[in-house]
């Protein structure tokens, strides 16, 4: 079992199209990591270039933003969901 | 206030709800709301204001309609390529509505007007397509403290969530910041099917809607987010942040300034 990551739609054309994906990570750096070996590219979409998320970026581990819990040090596990929610301003 | 034979005709496909009457009504004809852009959101949004008998709505866009605004914003036809967008939706949504007023405003929401405006109406729609009027948008409503409808939607993703101001997470809690400009690629591949935005506005004529009925619960401290690839709609749930700039314990914005972003196309 892994750790399933949600892709927002305009990142998973760096997916092959797939809306989730299957990470492994004991944290939220480390599956982040992960998801770039994996999809090369969508790291620099979500993180600045000294690695911090960026601040029109929001990650949630089983709905709950990680702001509120330890930043990219949220531990994750095995079965634990995460989504990736940038700010979109398309109208 | 008694309905007169012709509104009751009107409304009656709505009248008809519990929810609604002849009290519901009148809340529609005494509210005022701004929709900030005419577009593919603002289109819907207009559409169900105005036609659910909104009794003041305010329209404010600076640009003309294009070709390519076609697919999606339904509130223009062919012939009005070139004329100035607010002064046609508000055209329209009279033919639609006789009944209420509408004010067009050509020209944009900036930082210049931005709190004036707002402050004359009871709520704002935001309908726009570019950050930093977004990002405008939300610190003017809290800082006059109307309720906002905020609704994004580009690539096969939409995002609506409302917010009541210092009641309720701001899109500044959510989102601290927008893009610097020059910080995210570029937005060639942006681009939205014009039934997808359809949706994205119509959730939010549906939202402003229901917050003057006072039916249901508001989408505060909720971010709906659509999959248009799945057709599926997910929630998060969202809260204030303490270390909001603009609602937030210290805020550091206090007064509207304006603000510099990359245009529409974040991650």
């Amino acid at each position: 079992m892994a750790i399933t990551v949600r892709i927002p739609t305009p990142l998973q054309r760096l997916t092959n199209g797939q809306g989730e994906v299957a990470c492994e990570g004991k944290n939220v750096s480390d599956l982040l990591g992960d998801l770039d070996r994996r999809y090369p590219g969508v790291k620099e979409r979500i993180c600045d270039e000294t690695g911090k998320l960026r601040r029109f970026v929001n990650v949630f581990v089983n709905e709950e933003d990680i702001r509120f819990l330890q930043g990219d040090q949220t531990a994750v596990k095995d079965g634990d969901e995460v989504s990736i929610i940038p700010a979109i301003a398309g109208g | 206030m008694a309905l007169s034979k012709a509104q009751v005709a009107r409304y009656s496909r709505q009248l008809i709800l519990p929810e609604v009457g002849v009290s519901g009504q009148n809340r529609l004809s005494e509210a005022s709301v701004l929709v900030i852009g005419a577009g593919g959101l603002g289109s819907p949004v207009l559409f169900y204001l105005s036609a659910a008998g909104v009794g003041r709505i305010g329209v404010i866009d600076a640009d003309a309609v294009a070709w390519s605004n076609l697919h999606r914003q339904t509130l223009y036809e062919t012939p009005d390529v070139g004329r100035p967008k607010a002064v046609v939706a508000a055209e329209r949504i009279r033919r639609l509505n006789p009944e209420i007023s509408v004010e067009a405003i050509e020209g944009r929401f900036d930082a210049a007007n931005a709190k004036d405006l707002v402050s004359r109406w009871h709520m704002v729609i935001d309908g726009s397509d570019n950050f930093a009027t977004r990002y405008l948008a939300n610190d003017a409503c809290v800082l006059a403290n109307r309720f906002l409808v905020h609704g994004g939607v580009v690539n096969f993703q939409g995002q609506v969530m409302s917010v009541r101001p210092r009641q309720s997470a701001c899109y500044r809690c959510v989102f601290p910041e927008p893009p610097a400009v020059g910080s995210v690629p570029s937005c060639q591949e942006a681009g939205v099917l014009g039934a997808e935005a359809g949706l994205i506005g119509s959730l939010m004529a549906h939202e402003a809607l229901k917050a003057i009925l006072g039916v249901g619960e508001p989408l505060l401290n909720r971010l709906v987010v659509f999959d248009g690839r799945l057709s599926r709609f997910r929630e998060v749930p969202v809260r204030r942040n303490p270390d909001c700039a603009v609602c937030g314990e210290h805020p550091t914005i206090n007064a509207i300034q304006s603000i510099e972003s990359a245009p529409t196309c974040a991650g």
